[in-house]
This record gives structure tokens, C-alpha cells and sequence, in this order.
């Protein structure tokens, strides 16, 4: 960090007054609700049209309007994802589409496309435009390009190191969003068109069926290479974690600390949320002697996916950095339910069952704020006060006996090796 | 008489260039990889500017376009400005960007000289042309997975120039992580380290599409995985000389030059036929046949996106 912190960027390593933003995906309205209550300020979904992930739930205007103002109480803003490329017959329907988001009270639009920045500046000036990372920025001279056409705020390409954070910061004034946690392109994001290639499927609009994770045979001077089955070429990266580096992140300026994963799990966004808030408040607590509590780590290890690295921050990824190996995907924990009330004479919880669970299993409580537990799972009972030998339903009310406190809203998940 | 579309290629030195200037290319995309995507030779700015003075003596009016389409580091955009002030020097007859930065440069260090805005794969509607027309492009290079219908309409709701590329092969996936180093040195051994630049015949293959092999190479800027096919319109120029598009592109990519001869002389001789008389222009099969007595058997000849539909 050294070389980092010597930037003439930097005003040394500095008491920061604004605090980031902390920006988490909701792919529905219920994780936007989680992603919220778990610590997010900002969260950012996907409409009906014009998004990147065309197979996620992705929200109505009423869906959006509810989750504006479940965001209100707490603080909170709701961005809309509009980062497509749009082709001509996307063109139409645009305006209409703009003018709606502002009306039910989003914030900003994450947009790639300058005809949609520029549409969306005429006809919906309530909405702030976020210039995606869809659009690859990578140096000061382009970010103020965009400064220049009256954006308040880029999101940088992934390739992007947190020594070149410093410089475009010491030269714009605006705002810096960068990824800090999630799975990532390989590619510069937008410069791939394999599934458009392989499926017929316009990754640009929406298609990407995953290609870069795909097993290919590499071929040297005529002949593959790759020898074992599960031992072929792959563009596959290792997702993204700077849970260990929030400091250096605060240090150079990123104004709002972007989590991925629009198609992500309810524990999924609570989990990384969570972990990340509470980083972030301590070091605003007392930077001098902030340091990471091995529990962040436990926590996002828990919902991970893949194995977990730190992209360009500090170099280019290289073999360490990709997935070679057929991927040990589980964690070892499974979510199991949500609390939905809690008697505190009883001690009795009513959880709303996500996965099955039964006596005699390990389980976790966890909340926001970093509130946590573990227990056995004792005896189960259904609202009419029926034993049960599983929680077996999803969605079903299961009442039972914590250990200590719960609060509507945390979450449970149980070990499952 | 109707007007004709510009022929414009690539060349990957100067032999090749004045071979095909003899062959009938109208205009040239060359640079250096540092500044410009993918290209199948480095022309230093000596080099480019021979080739200014090859394109000026040349009968007809051949003109030359700098490539400099890479997206930019800070330290890359840091030296555009002493960049595009020599190439303006030089007297290039446009810039081809791909990234804001080199527009914004481009305003103080090269004012006058015409700016092409080509982000391959992302230049994907006339609203995205005339936005960077109002900003100072006089031309926009459209994505290659845009069909006919698109790149038609494109044409008629925009003042600026339309060019699509009607040969060759096309970028797929650019990243900057060296991809095949990485992974050679999980393999290790033997492997490691062999080179995997541009022309060392490297590609990839899909274990459930074994007829199709994409080329992969690696540079100073990263990897990139190129289609296994080629593009061939010849059959089907008309389609777009009807259109008006402006400038038909083939890509050299990756060929030699007696095949990038072959291509040009082929499309030469279509865009001819056709401006001489384009209501009695019929196809000549004779084309065709020399474009396939050339082309590699490995890699097909196919329409692009052309006439496909996509979903998303």
C-alpha cells in the first residue's frame, strides 16, 4: 500500500468525513427489503426492460414504488439498472420508460448506452444517470468526459486499480463507484459477445448465458494441451472480496462500495451486506484502530460461491486468480428461514421456513449489526402448536425455542457439514 | 453511375499495404497495438506517415485512418495528447476512437481531423451514432452482431457515415488479464510460458461444437478470442450498396496478404460491377470462387449476424 498512499492524489492517510455509500443488488422486492434492513444506503434493481439480466424476477413500477418507500424510512435510495446496448427497436418505449422510474421516486439510472444517458437526461431530469461499468472507464481523461456531459457519477471498468482510483479522483471531482465484492466479468465488461456467438443470446442486452465459464480445449501448434477432463482452459475468474482492504478503499476515495449479484440469494445479499456495514462503521468508529474482525470474513465466507480474490486493486489476475479446478461451490451452510416474530416471555420464534431443517441440527442466527448465534434445533411445532419432526415446507410457519433474542427480519441458516 | 461505398482494410505492413492499394482498397485502418484494437501489424508513426505519402501518390484518392480504438489507462490517455497531435501532423484522414478520452484530446490536439467512433461491439443503434455525431464523429463503425434490417435503418436515421464490416473474422471477448499465460502456468511444466501472441496459431475449442475453432492470442493489453468463422458478404454486397452504407470493411486479421490481395481484388470488382450499373448488377459466382479457392477449410464462410435473430 505504500506506493498507494505516496500518491500525490492522496492527502496521506486521511480522516474522511463522508462515509461511502454502501450499494447491494436486490433481484426482487423482498431482497430489496433485506438488502436495506441489513445496512445497505443504496440498492440497485432491475425493471421490466432495458436491464442486463433478463432472467432475474426484476421489478414492476409498483414493485418499485413500494420499495422506494420501504428505502425511505431507512435512508435509503433505490437505483434502476438500465444498461443495455440498446439496438433501434429499443429505442422506442424509452422515454415513457425513463419518465416512469423518476415518477415512483428512483434515484438514478445505472445506464451504458450515451442514448440513454442523454434520453434519459431530456425527459427524466429527477434522475440521476450513473455511467455504468458497461462502458469500461478506465482513465481520468474519459471520467471527465462524462463529468463534462453532466453525470454525476461513473462507475469504473473492474480493470481498474486502486493506484489509478487515487489518480482519476486527484484529477475529477465526482463521484467513484467501483465493485468491491461479487462475481465479475473476465472480459472488459460489454466487449464480449460469446453467447451472441454460442446461443444466439445478445449479451448486451440482457443474454450473457455465462460463456467465460464454459470448459474449452486449448490448442498449441495443432494439438490440446489440457491432457485431464477437469483440467481444461477456462476465462472463469474467482469472485471478487475486499472485505480485508475497506481502509485502502475509503483512503483513495470510492464513493459508494458496489456489491454484485442481482441474481443472488436472499442470505446471499444479507450476509455480504451485513458484513461489509459493519466494516465500514468501524472504521468510521475510529480509524485509528480499525482492524478487520476475523467474523467479516467468516460471515461472506459463508455465502460465497467461489473462491474469492481482489481482481485489479493491487495487480493483474493471473493463474491464482481463475478457476481451473471443477468448483467447490457450497458453503457449508445452507440459509434455513427467516424470523418473522419473537416472544420475548416464551422465547419463542415464528421462522418462515426457506429450506428444510429439523432437530438436532446445527443452526445460526444472525442480524444486522453483526448479532449472532448458534444453537441445536429443538423441538418444532406448526402455529396450531402441532409437533413436527421437520421443518419440510417452504414458506411454512414453524414456531421454536432460541437461545437468545431474535428480531423479525434475522436470519437463520443451519451447517450442513 | 451510382455512387460507391468506400472498400476499406487492414494491412499489416507496408508491402501489404501498397499490394493492396493495387488491388483496389479505398482507404486503410493501421496504427499501433498501444493505441489501436487488434491489429494485424504495427505501424509506428514513421511507418504511418509512408504510408500518408504512399495513399497521396496512389491515382486514386486512398486515404488512411489511424487506429486508435483501444480503451485507454490513465497512463496510456496520459501520452494521447503529443499522440494526436503528430497524427494530425502527419495529415491522417481520420482518427477511429473507441473511448472518450481521445474525443475530448482529440478537440485540442487534432482539431479538423475527422473522428470515426468504432467500440466494435457496443456501436449498436442510430440514436448511439448521432449522439457521438453531435460530439464531433463523423462516422460510426457498427457492432458486427447487428443484422441487415439494423444496419439499414441505421443508415437512413443518421447524417453521419455508416461502415459494417463485410469480411473477415471479428472480436468475440477482450480481456485484460493474460488468460492463456494463466492458464498454461496452471498447467506448468513444458508449457508454461509458451508464446501466445498474435500468429502463433493458438485456439480454442468447445467440447460440443468441435467443427468450430476460435482463434485466442494474447499482447501487452490482453487476450482476445476471435470468431471461427468469417464473415463473407460478397453474395449479398448489393443488399448494402443499395443501402448507401459508406464504407465496407475487410478485416486482415490473421491473413496473409495473398489472401487479403484475393478479398480486396473480389470485392473491388462487386463494388464496381455494381456502381456501373445497378440495375442490371447480377452476382458473379467467379467471386465467390476465388475468395473459397483461398480460404482456410477449417474456418467458415458465413453471413455474420447479418441475417440472424438474436434473443435476449
Amino acid at each position: 500500500m505504500a506506493m498507494i498512499l505516496n500518491h500525490p492524489g492522496l492527502k496521506g492517510n486521511r480522516h474522511r468525513l463522508e462515509r461511502p455509500e454502501l450499494l447491494a443488488p436486490a433481484g426482487n422486492l423482498e431482497k430489496l427489503k433485506f438488502a436495506v434492513h441489513y445496512g445497505a444506503d443504496a440498492v440497485y434493481i432491475g425493471g421490466q426492460k432495458y436491464g442486463l439480466r433478463s432472467g432475474a424476477d426484476n421489478f414492476s413500477f409498483e414493485e418499485m414504488r413500494e420499495g422506494v418507500e420501504f428505502a425511505e424510512r431507512y435512508g435509503a435510495k433505490v437505483f434502476v439498472a438500465t444498461n443495455i446496448y440498446a439496438h433501434n427497436e429499443d429505442i422506442e418505449g424509452l422515454e415513457a420508460y425513463l419518465r416512469k422510474l423518476e415518477e415512483v421516486g428512483i434515484a438514478a439510472i445505472i445506464a451504458a448506452d450515451p442514448a440513454i444517458v442523454e434520453t434519459a437526461q431530456r425527459v427524466a431530469p429527477g434522475l440521476e444517470v450513473h455511467l455504468s461499468t458497461q462502458q469500461s472507464v478506465l482513465n481520468w481523461r474519459t471520467v471527465q468526459f462524462w463529468k463534462d456531459e453532466g453525470l454525476p457519477r461513473v462507475v469504473l471498468a473492474r480493470e481498474t486499480s486502486l493506484e489509478e482510483i487515487a489518480e482519476i479522483k486527484s484529477h475529477v471531482d465526482i463521484e467513484i463507484e467501483a465493485f468491491i465484492h461479487g462475481a465479475m466479468c473476465s472480459s472488459f465488461s460489454g466487449r464480449c459477445v460469446l453467447s451472441n456467438h454460442f446461443t444466439d443470446r445478445d449479451s448486451n442486452r440482457g443474454g450473457c448465458c455465462q460463456s467465460c465459464r464454459w470448459k474449452y480445449d486449448l490448442y498449441v501448434d495443432g494439438d490440446t494441451v489440457n491432457g485431464e477432463e477437469d483440467n481444461q482452459f477456462t476465462m472463469g475468474s474467482k469472485d471478487l472480496c475486499m472485505i480485508r482492504h475497506i481502509p485502502e478503499l475509503i483512503e483513495v476515495g470510492v464513493d459508494s462500495f458496489k456489491i454484485e449479484g442481482r441474481m443472488k440469494s436472499l442470505h446471499y445479499v444479507a450476509t455480504v451486506v451485513n458484513a461489509y456495514r459493519q466494516a465500514i462503521d468501524s472504521y468510521f468508529e475510529d480509524s485509528a484502530s480499525y482492524e478487520l474482525k476475523p467474523e467479516w470474513l467468516d460471515e461472506v465466507n459463508k455465502a460465497a460461491n467461489r473462491p474469492l480474490n481482489t481482481g485489479f486493486f493491487f495487480d493483474t489476475p493471473s493463474t491464482e486468480e481463475h478457476i481451473y479446478e471443477p468448483e467447490d461451490k457450497a458453503a457449508p451452510y445452507d440459509f434455513a428461514g427467516v424470523v418473522l416474530e419473537y416472544d420475548a416471555e416464551t422465547g419463542l420464534a415464528v421462522i418462515q421456513q426457506r429450506n428444510h431443517f429439523k432437530p438436532g441440527q446445527e443452526i445460526e442466527f444472525f442480524g444486522p449489526g453483526g448479532t449472532f448465534f448458534k444453537q441445536q434445533v429443538g423441538e418444532l411445532y406448526d402455529l396450531e402448536g402441532a409437533s413436527l419432526d421437520a421443518a419440510r415446507h417452504p414458506l411454512q410457519h414453524i414456531v421454536l425455542r432460541t437461545e437468545q433474542p431474535v428480531n423479525p427480519m434475522d436470519m437463520m441458516r443451519k451447517r450442513i457439514r | 453511375m451510382a455512387r460507391k461505398p468506400e472498400l476499406l482494410a487492414t494491412a499489416a505492413s507496408l508491402e501489404e499495404l501498397r499490394r493492396l492499394i493495387d488491388a483496389g482498397a479505398d482507404a486503410f485502418i493501421i496504427g499501433e497495438s498501444r493505441y489501436g484494437a487488434r491489429l494485424p501489424g504495427e505501424f509506428g508513426l514513421e511507418q504511418l506517415e509512408q504510408a500518408v505519402g504512399i495513399a497521396r501518390s496512389s491515382q486514386r484518392q486512398v486515404r488512411i485512418y489511424a487506429a486508435v480504438n483501444n480503451l485507454m489507462d490513465n497512463r496510456t490517455s496520459d501520452t494521447l495528447p503529443g499522440y494526436l497531435a503528430q497524427l494530425a501532423q502527419i495529415g491522417v484522414d481520420a482518427i477511429v476512437f473507441g473511448d472518450p478520452s481521445v474525443l475530448i484530446v482529440a478537440r485540442e490536439a487534432a482539431p479538423g481531423v475527422p473522428l470515426h467512433w468504432n467500440a466494435e461491439m457496443t456501436s449498436t443503434s442510430y440514436a448511439q451514432a448521432e449522439y457521438w455525431g453531435r460530439r464531433g464523429a463523423s462516422r460510426i463503425v457498427l457492432a458486427r452482431e447487428l443484422n441487415m434490417e439494423q444496419v439499414i435503418e441505421v443508415k437512413g436515421l443518421t447524417e453521419l457515415e455508416v461502415q459494417v464490416q463485410v469480411h473477415g473474422m471479428t472480436n468475440i471477448y477482450h480481456s485484460k488479464r493474460s488468460l492463456v499465460d494463466s492458464y498454461l502456468g496452471h498447467l506448468g511444466g513444458e508449457r508454461e510460458g509458451v508464446d501466445s501472441s498474435l500468429g502463433k496459431g493458438m485456439f480454442l475449442m468447445e467440447p460440443e461444437r468441435r467443427d468450430e475453432r476460435y482463434p485466442i492470442y494474447q499482447d501487452d493489453y490482453g487476450t482476445y478470442m476471435m470468431s471461427s468463422d468469417d464473415i463473407c458478404m460478397i453474395e449479398n454486397l448489393h443488399e448494402l450498396m443499395e443501402a448507401d452504407i459508406d464504407s465496407l470493411r475487410i478485416e486482415g486479421l490473421m491473413k496473409s496478404p495473398e489472401y487479403n490481395e484475393t478479398i480486396v481484388r473480389a470485392y473491388r470488382a462487386a463494388i464496381d460491377a455494381y456502381a456501373a450499373d445497378p440495375d442490371g448488377y447480377r452476382f458473379n459466382n467467379e467471386w465467390l470462387n476465388a475468395i473459397r479457392h483461398v480460404q482456410d477449410p477449417e474456418r467458415e464462410l458465413s453471413y455474420g449476424f447479418f441475417y440472424k435473430e438474436q434473443v435476449y
